[in-house]
């Protein structure tokens, strides 16, 4: 499989009060082409920033990129100037489904509208190097496109299992399910024909029959359509049924990367490990991981986990660890790793 | 546009709405149909002292003026020039808050900042006071007043699009469309300005009985279109010099200015709670 997006020592910061906020701190990140990729991790380490950055839609006058680089087909995405990235990455080849359903529609338009404003600009079909791109607000929509990428719109909207598609498009937003909305937004996605699709958590808001429903959609259609995806969550059960890998963070680092049946059979890294101790049994049973999240503003020197880690020894507290490669697509990041008894 | 037929729906079946609308509607007709609805056209710009400081009778419905010119008549013709100024200063002073208030509110950061400052220093100087000032500076004419009415107007919608692009542009489906690569011109224009326009449209028409009535005390003061223009705050203040004895002289622009303004405030009300679907009004009839 050929790599679609490699993301390099990625080191950025936001601004705060207290000083610089090291959300993320050298992640390394790769997804091949057609893959889907499970991020994972607590709230607040980072996975969101990441999928964020890779959009390119941190807030520019809070966040500090310190270093790394994003490449994207082999094109480092930091590079690029705001007009090329918005013509030619963002929307096209780059898109992404929202965590929360009901915001990301805007409420004074109805579905139809805002999905042929989506398709005048960013569908396959569009003409490149015309002068309307560098008029956005007045180029004109042919007709006879117009008809092609209706026609586009409502098979998606067939595919995603939207029934009356006609109907949905004249609706507004609030007049829709969150599944429905949700179904949309998925849609929206991959009317562009994008390469690489990121989705917040995107069945966080939903429940959990239309979550399982939602999900099992972005898998198949994934698989269809050979798009990437990068699935960030919390749920480890939700990654354990859609991913085809799964990447690790703690603290704004990347701490192991596994495809998925390694990742939940053998995990090498003790953060994975008691991740997935975490996760509440049959009999209710739930066992916490002790400590906390560590302040980004003042992290824990060397290994970010240390101080939760019974393991971690005088190595972990002074250095970082390096990638250390256990399989084939499985790395890690530890000084003592859990080794599968041999 | 399913949506609009709502609106007009909802128009016709809220009373006072209803009522507001019928008079502005009456006030632009009136305005059009001036040389067909008065009575004595020729009036405005003529003298018939022999009938000066007549009664309402038959003939002149709401009587005559120190000039013996038929008060109907003037009146409307007076309508012109209250729509003309109304129009005119309020479409300026909207096309110049509008953009201020969009560009500051969206960007945020010292320019915002400047542009609100220079907002408030407007705003903290009472408006018909400047207005005044002004209009007294520039001199007595129709396009002083209306220059010093929207020299003063503007902060209001500059201050109101400011505070509504703020709290719309950190909705998700903002950054939805930045992610999708949206410059910041196609946000401000195709995603914030339509999501913020009910509140613009209320506030202008709320906004337009405000600029009629300060129109009208300008040219009480003086400071309005010269004479003999049938200007409905000069024609309140000529009748000063004859009450109590010729009453009808200034109730009848009195009472114009009243019912225009009237008109304008209860549209303003009524298409708030149209436009915004989280308020369901209480008194009115809802289904």
């Amino acid at each position: 499989m050929t790599e679609l997006l490699a993301v390099r020592d990625l080191t950025l910061g936001f601004r705060t009060d207290a000083g610089l906020a090291r959300v993320l701190d050298g992640v390394n990140l790769t997804i091949d082409a057609g893959q889907v990729m499970g991020l994972v991790g607590e709230s607040g380490c980072g996975k969101t920033t990441l999928a964020r950055a890779v959009l390119g839609v941190l807030p520019r006058n809070a966040a500090e990129i310190a270093g790394g680089e994003i490449v994207f087909k082999g094109r480092d995405l930091l590079k690029f100037s705001p007009g090329a990235l918005a013509r030619d990455i963002c929307g096209r080849a780059i898109t992404f489904i929202p965590q929360d359903p009901y915001g990301s529609f805007n409420p004074v338009f109805t579905i139809g509208t805002q999905i042929m404003e989506i398709m005048k600009w960013k569908s396959p079909r569009r003409v490149t190097g015309h002068w309307s791109e560098h008029a956005p607000l007045l180029g004109p929509y042919p007709a006879e496109r117009r008809r092609a990428d209706m026609e586009t719109v409502v098979a998606l909207l067939d595919a995603v299992q939207l029934p009356q598609p006609a109907q949905i498009l004249r609706k507004y937003p609030h007049e829709l399910s969150g599944g429905q909305r949700q179904r949309l937004m998925i849609a929206m996605a991959l009317l562009p024909e994008p390469d690489l699709v990121i989705a917040d958590e995107p069945t966080t808001a939903l429940d959990v029959t239309i979550q399982a429903q939602i999900l099992g959609l972005i898998r198949r259609l994934a698989n269809e359509r050979n798009v990437a995806v990068l699935f960030t969550t919390h749920d480890l059960g939700t990654a354990y049924e859609i991913c085809d890998a799964v990447t690790v963070m703690y603290a704004g680092q990347e701490v192991e990367s596994a495809p998925t049946d390694r990742f939940f059979a053998a995990p090498a890294h003790p953060y994975t490990g008691k991740l997935l101790a975490s996760l509440p049994r049959h009999d209710g049973e739930v066992a916490g991981i002790p400590g906390e999240v560590p302040n980004l503003v003042r992290p824990p020197g060397g290994c970010r986990f240390h101080p939760r880690c019974e393991r971690a020894s005088e190595a972990c507290r002074s250095g970082k660890p390096p990638a250390e490669m256990l399989d084939p697509g499985h790395s890690v990041r530890c000084f003592h790793p859990v080794r599968p008894a041999a | 546009m399913a949506v609009w037929r709502q609106v007009l729906w909802k128009l016709l079946r809220d009373r006072a709405t209803f009522l507001g609308a019928s008079i502005i509607l009456s006030l632009i007709l009136a305005a059009i149909l001036a040389p067909v609805l008065s009575p004595f056209p020729e009036d405005v710009f003529e003298f018939h002292t022999a009938n000066r400081l007549r009664p309402p009778d038959g003939v002149n419905y709401f009587g005559t003026d120190r000039m013996g010119s038929d008060i109907l008549s003037r009146l409307l013709f007076g309508a012109r020039i209250t729509i003309t100024i109304a129009l005119i200063a309020v479409g300026t002073a909207v096309a110049v808050g509008v953009p201020i208030g969009l560009v500051a509110g969206y960007y945020g950061a010292w320019p915002g900042d400047l542009l609100m400052r220079v907002s408030d220093i407007f705003l903290a100087i009472p408006q018909v006071v400047l207005a005044i000032a002004i209009a007294q500076t520039l001199g007595p004419s129709i396009e002083n007043v209306i220059l010093a009415l929207s020299a003063t107007y503007w902060p209001f919608w500059a201050r109101l699009v400011y505070a509504e692009t703020r709290s719309v542009k950190n909705e998700i489906f903002i950054e939805s469309a930045i992610a999708l690569g949206a410059s910041p011109a196609r946000v401000m224009i195709l995603h914030i300005l339509p999501n913020i326009s009910s509140a613009i449209i209320v506030r202008t028409s709320i906004g337009m009985g405000a600029t009629i009535l300060t129109a009208a005390a300008l040219g009480f003061l003086g400071l309005g279109a010269p004479p003999p223009a049938p200007e409905w705050g000069r024609m309140i203040a000529e009748s000063r010099d004859f009450l109590p004895e010729a009453w009808w002289y200034a109730t009848a622009p009195g009472l114009a200015i009243f019912l225009v303004v009237m008109g304008f405030n209860l549209l303003g009300d009524g298409l708030r709670d149209i436009l915004d679907p989280r308020i369901r009004r209480a008194g009115g009839r809802n289904d």
